[in-house]
């Protein structure tokens, strides 16, 4: 890395900058399988250009993957890629896209502990790729909603033949989305912050 | 065609979430919403302090001579509030990296920190009524 003159890093943009005012962040995690469609539904809704911050992890015994076939010591590096929305001029929520398979869970005991709740964005060709993830977010209480990414040469399914074979609690939502369209990621978000609030009047939430 | 089924999973018995921390004396007005309260310091042992991929960090005044071309860039680039994700993506310094940084600078007095809003177990309506709101004007 070059740091020769720290006046060549490149910063937001102006108009990027959050006021003074901002106090404090809120974060939301959006899961799912490879090219399922998080980058594209974290960018059609930020009002930055998404950013990617990465982490590593270097541990015995995790990353029990065929990609990462060593017997001691792996490390894993996963790439989030994040965008922001300014919610008033105190608030801001970032969206986080993740990969959801098991060996990037350990994001969930540190970086995205503490989020309000997760988007499961699934590709009906190959919905088991998130099952693993679902399970997950079940037994740590992240609550979640479901998005259906339709891509064009997806087999299609009725929505409650989905929410069966998701095994999805009833009270969860499961939706289509076209995730390169705002109105329809804007639509996912506020299905999960209307779900966040039913469980909060609920008292559901543990 | 019918699609793979999947087991739906029973939440697990989680050890309860250690007390709050006492807030860091900071002179900083208390935010409008309950929060998790981090220990914002280096420890002695220069550990990094528990920063959140949204904590917000603000410069406390311009770079002093003796810092660092990577502790200089953090406080030229939060002369307004930016949280760690995107210093460490502005930076391109993982997350880990940029934490140990940002610690230094806190530890020094350079940068003040602002802890991020935390999903809670008595879970805060008007919280989700303000992004509710905010997202609706997207
Ligand atoms: N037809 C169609 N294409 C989509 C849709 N959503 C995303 N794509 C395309 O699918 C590809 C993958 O989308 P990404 O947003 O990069 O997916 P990702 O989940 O971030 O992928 P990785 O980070 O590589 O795991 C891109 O070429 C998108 O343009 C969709 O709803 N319909
Ligand atoms: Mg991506």
């Amino acid at each position: 890395m070059d740091f020769n003159g720290s006046d060549t890093i490149p910063g937001p943009r102006t108009e990027d900058h959050l006021p003074h005012t901002a106090q404090s962040a809120v974060k939301i995690v959006i899961v799912g399988g490879f090219g399922v469609g998080k980058t594209t539904m974290v960018g059609s809704v930020s009002e930055i250009r998404p950013l990617t911050t990465e982490e590593t992890m270097t541990q015995a015994g995790i990353g029990v993957d065929d990609n990462y076939g060593s017997e001691s010591k792996t490390a894993t590096t996963v790439a989030m890629d994040f965008g922001r929305i300014s919610i008033t001029d105190k608030l801001v929520l970032y969206l986080f896209g993740t990969p959801g398979q098991e060996r990037f869970w350990f994001l969930w005991n540190g970086l995205f502990e503490g989020a309000l709740g997760a988007v499961v964005l699934v590709d009906t060709r190959r919905l088991e790729v998130s099952f693993d993830v679902m399970g997950r977010l079940e037994e740590r209480g992240v609550p979640f909603v479901v998005a259906v990414n339709s891509f064009p040469d997806a087999p299609r399914y009725p929505i409650e033949e989905l929410r069966t074979a998701l095994d999805l609690a009833p009270e969860i939502p499961i939706m289509d989305c076209d995730v390169r369209r705002r109105a329809s990621s804007k639509e996912v978000l506020m299905t999960l912050m209307r779900f966040l609030h039913s469980l909060a009047l609920s008292g559901a939430l543990t | 065609m019918t699609p793979p089924r999947r087991k739906r999973r029973q939440p697990q018995q989680l050890p309860p979430p250690p007390p709050p921390l006492p807030k860091p004396a900071d002179g900083e007005e208390n935010p409008r919403y309950p929060e998790r309260l981090y220990t914002i310091a280096g420890t002695a042992d220069g550990g990094r302090a528990e920063l959140d991929l949204v904590t917000l960090i603000v410069s406390r005044s311009g770079p002093p001579p003796s810092a660092s071309p990577e502790e200089a860039a953090v406080l030229r680039l939060c002369t307004a509030p930016l949280s760690v994700a995107e210093l460490s993506a502005y930076l391109n310094l993982p997350f880990s990296a940029m934490t140990v940084l940002i610690t230094e600078l806190i530890t020094t007095e350079l940068v003040q920190a602002r802890a991020p809003i935390v999903r809670q177990s008595v879970p805060d309506r008007s919280l989700l009524e303000a992004v509710m709101h905010g997202l609706q004007r997207l």
